[in-house]
């Protein structure tokens, strides 16, 4: 007995499929959602509100949400420009810290520097940090062909540790000493002011590294449309048969994919010290999981740069509503729940641009086998 | 009453017609031998009749009933099983929890399984059938020819009743492939069927009661074994009905040596000498032909030629000069077209454009790109006088490669090497699974390729189109060259005989 339903790969998708599907998903996941709702006896209409609202309502909830969605942006890229390639590299979390690490470095090295030189050391530091801890994984892929998957993940929980261990286990150059009371509750050195990003003011104040991730997604964007390295990067990505045949050297791609992604998610931890935190912070950073939901963003936007800041943008305000939604009679879980579904719904309806469900028709099916006379001869 | 009647079946991927309203007929009782060269449609038929694809049109009747197959699990409950090329066994099972593994029936959808019932059920059949395996022994341990009974007894022990070997003796010394046979015909004496695939002559001859004939995707014909010979099955498998128009002399004045093959030796996917010790000229403006049954080398021979395989021995010389072994982008420079026999993913990059794909190679060249940029008005101007020059079928150079039917995709495969101006262009099989008409527009390319001076070495098992091409045909058999005949004059049983292993 087989299931009636079958799904099967489209042979042509059609244009308005790309944006229809997930429209149609945001929908589904907004029933749903009203469905739990009314079950927990929340108010519907009133719970919408807020949520759009506390995203995108008012100045300073659109301001909380760039605070929210600059990071995502990062590791969203850092997720698109590998996985263009089909290097799946998971560690853009771990690379951020990297460059978390060394853009803080750079700026307490630096001190009293005016400010657009330390912005610029910090960018260049962070962007270093992240593609050396990208080569890594880069490395054992194009000479040894160990799957990336794994050893970028592993390697965000060994950067997880190592940024603990820069604040809270040693006295290392990044732990402010100064004081008694530090040295009893570990903190990072506050960094200078002249390491304090200026945001752009535009009615609101739309953070610098936000613009520096539109600045990235451009520049990746005409490198992957235009030049010969994103040519080459697009036919090892498609059919790596084709780019050996046609003379082109996958191993140095890989490496400078490797190293271009985690750049970008090191810019986007040397944002993180610049832009909001003003210190090297474990807990904060750790805490978000911005790597990971940099993945899922990528895999909206379909690894293209350009979308993957504005879902940015659109996730970080989801992510921002959460925060102002719960409160005594709004459980956290409930949050939860809701950003869950909406993923959920969006992501899984994906599936729906690329395939197409069937409904068999019942049709003659054979009986079962007869025994064979296994003695006839 | 037939057990398996197959009718009309076709079965079309993109670009290529596998199977084209193909009949099939094996009755019970009898060992039926499916002939024919790789790519002749053998392994689709017997997806199909295992369940695996289900035909686009064409109707399958097990013992007069029609039947429809929606997933593998249907055919195996119609009693169809399969002993593929490649085992389907767990390694680290034993032998009779893999004979119980495929098993949905009784005893494998038990909660609890009583090893000592299957155990002894197996050795029975073991006994009775002659292919005894140690029940308990687990089957990393067993040698390949032991795996091979296993999944034989999977069969058995399912009770099938219609049995299908792919190659069953590709991986099997001469006398276990007569122990095999012995026990097919076991089999077959209790009024199983067992359709057996192959393209070894004697092979057939030895064991099948009958013998259906495929080429190209076609039923060629179905004779009782008792009434042919190695020598008319042969020329059945490469083709014989049609006398195509040869070339009468030779087209083009033979230059000097475009390429130089000096006792070139080349490993094989799974190590073991693939290519042994060929020795080789093609002179500019020449177009020779390599002639073998699929897997004796040829593949990888070209492989060699165009840098996607290193030599483990041997020089190679284009134009006079050393290529240096094992670099495809040094080929290419050297002036090393090259045609891939899968034009789909090798050929192409098939989710990129028409245009990408025509400058696959020259996205290096100044005239396609500025610096580090593209010069994408000028691909695109490329693009579209290749689509025109090649007559290539498809709504514009912005189309993805694979939405192109087989023979415009060679089209753009082919044009695309002849733009990078060859000295020598490597084509495996060119016209596989293309119609017709996208096959004469293939040789008319390649013949004025000849006639401006390319030297074009031709490989590929369709006698048809070697004898149409080629001025000289060299024969490869287990990775040697084994003949060397002037086309203008081989016979098309020659050639066969000499591909089949035969003197």
């Amino acid at each position: 007995m087989s299931f009636p339903l079958r799904i099967e790969r489209r042979l042509r998708q059609p244009w308005w499929l790309s944006a229809a599907v997930p429209a149609g998903s945001l929908v589904v996941a907004f029933c749903v959602i009203a469905l739990v709702l009314l079950a927990t006896h929340h108010p519907v209409g009133h719970t919408f509100t807020r949520l759009l609202d506390s995203a995108f309502g008012s100045r300073r909830s659109l301001e909380s949400t760039f605070v929210s969605g600059t990071p995502l942006a990062f590791t969203g890229l850092c997720a698109a420009v590998a996985f263009r390639m089909n290097l799946f590299n998971i560690g853009g979390e771990g690379q951020l810290y990297a460059g978390a690490v060394t853009g803080a470095g750079a700026a307490l090295v630096l001190g009293g520097v005016p400010g657009p030189v330390s912005i610029a050391a910090m960018i260049l530091a962070g962007a270093a940090g992240g593609a050396l801890f990208a080569l890594i994984p880069g490395l054992l892929r194009a000479f040894f062909s160990t799957n990336e998957i794994i050893v970028s993940l592993m390697l965000n929980y060994v950067a997880a540790l190592v940024l603990d261990y820069l604040i809270f286990d040693s006295l290392s150059y990044w732990r402010d000493t100064s004081t008694p009371d530090a040295r009893v509750f570990p903190q990072g050195k506050m960094l200078p002011a002249a390491a304090t990003w200026p945001g752009l003011h535009v009615g609101l104040v739309v953070p610098l590294g936000f613009l520096v991730a539109i600045a990235i997604a451009t520049i990746v964007h005409v490198l992957y449309a235009r030049t010969r390295f994103g040519f080459e990067v697009r036919v090892i990505g498609d059919s790596p048969r084709a780019a050996a045949y046609a003379g082109m050297r996958t191993r140095r791609k890989i490496l400078a994919v490797m190293a271009l992604s985690g750049a970008i998610a090191g810019v986007g931890g040397a944002s993180q010290d610049g832009d909001f935190r003003h210190v090297l912070d474990p807990k904060g950073l750790t805490q978000a999981g911005y790597g990971y939901t940099g993945i899922v963003i990528a895999a909206l936007a379909r690894y293209n740069p350009v979308a993957v800041c504005a879902i940015a943008f659109l996730l970080g305000g989801l992510q921002n509503a959460g925060y102002t939604l719960q409160g005594a009679d709004f459980p956290s879980g409930l949050v939860g729940v809701m950003q869950g579904l909406i993923l959920f719904c969006v992501l899984g309806a994906e599936l729906l641009v690329r395939y197409r469900v069937r409904v068999d028709r019942p049709s003659h099916r054979p009986g079962p086998a007869a025994p064979v006379e296994a003695d006839a001869s | 009453m037939p057990a398996v009647s197959l009718r009309g079946i076709t079965k079309r991927f993109p670009g290529v017609v596998a199977n084209d309203g193909v009949d099939f007929e094996a009755a019970e009782g009898e060992v039926h031998a499916l002939l024919g060269e790789n790519g002749a449609g053998k392994s689709t038929l017997s997806s199909i009749l295992t369940g695996l694809y289900r035909p686009d049109e064409g109707e399958i009747r097990l013992y007069d009933r029609p039947v429809e197959f929606h997933a593998p699990r249907d055919a195996l409950d119609a009693g169809i099983c399969m002993v593929h090329q490649h085992f389907r066994l767990v390694p680290t099972f034993t032998v009779a929890e893999n004979v119980l593994l495929g098993d949905h029936r009784a005893e494998g959808r038990r909660f609890l399984v009583n090893p000592r019932r299957i155990e002894s059920r197996v050795a029975e059949l073991g006994r009775r059938y002659d292919v005894a395996v140690d029940p308990r022994a687990r089957v990393w341990q067993l040698s390949i020819g032991e795996q091979q009974r296993v999944e034989i007894l999977k069969a058995l022990y399912r009770e099938a009743r219609i049995l299908i070997l792919d190659e069953p003796t590709a991986v099997l010394t001469p006398q276990e492939a007569d122990s095999l046979f012995a026990t097919l015909r076991t089999i077959a004496a209790e009024g199983r069927t067992v359709v057996f695939i192959s393209h070894k002559l004697h092979e057939v001859q030895a064991v099948a009661d009958r013998v259906t004939v495929l080429r190209g995707g076609r039923t060629v014909g179905t004779l009782s074994t008792a009434e042919t010979s190695p020598r008319s099955l042969a020329a059945l498998m490469v083709g014989h009905e049609v006398e195509a128009a040869r070339r009468s002399e030779r087209a083009n004045e033979v230059g000097l040596p475009a390429l130089e093959l000096d006792d070139v030796w080349a490993k094989g996917d799974r190590g073991g000498d693939a290519v042994r010790g060929v020795t080789l000229q093609v002179g500019s403006g020449e177009i020779v032909a390599i002639a073998g049954v699929a897997g004796n080398g040829q593949r990888e021979l070209a492989e060699t030629v165009t840098g996607m395989r290193p030599p483990a021995r041997g020089t190679l010389r284009v134009a006079g000069r050393a290529l240096r072994g094992g670099d495809p982008r040094a080929a290419i420079r050297a002036g090393v077209g090259h045609v891939p026999e899968d034009r789909l993913h090798t050929g192409v990059a098939p989710s990129l454009s028409v245009a990408s794909n025509v400058v696959l190679k020259a996205y290096r060249d100044t005239h396609v790109r500025r610096g580090p940029l593209l010069r994408l008005g000028a691909i695109r101007e490329r693009a579209e006088g290749l689509i025109h020059r090649y007559d290539v079928k498809t709504a514009g150079p912005n189309v993805p490669a694979r939405q192109l039917s087989g023979g415009n995709l060679q089209k753009v495969v082919l044009g695309r090497e002849f733009l990078g101006e060859p000295l020598v262009l490597v084509a495996a099989s060119p016209t596989r699974g293309l119609d017709v008409a996208a096959t004469d527009a293939v040789h008319r390319y390649l013949r004025e390729g000849a006639a401006e001076g390319m030297g074009i070495l031709l490989i590929g098992e369709d006698l048809d189109e070697i004898l149409a091409l080629a001025d000289r045909i060299v024969v490869i058999y287990e990775g040697r060259l084994v003949g060397e005949l002037d086309a203008s004059t081989a016979t098309r049983e020659e050639v066969g005989l000499l591909m089949a292993g035969g003197t």
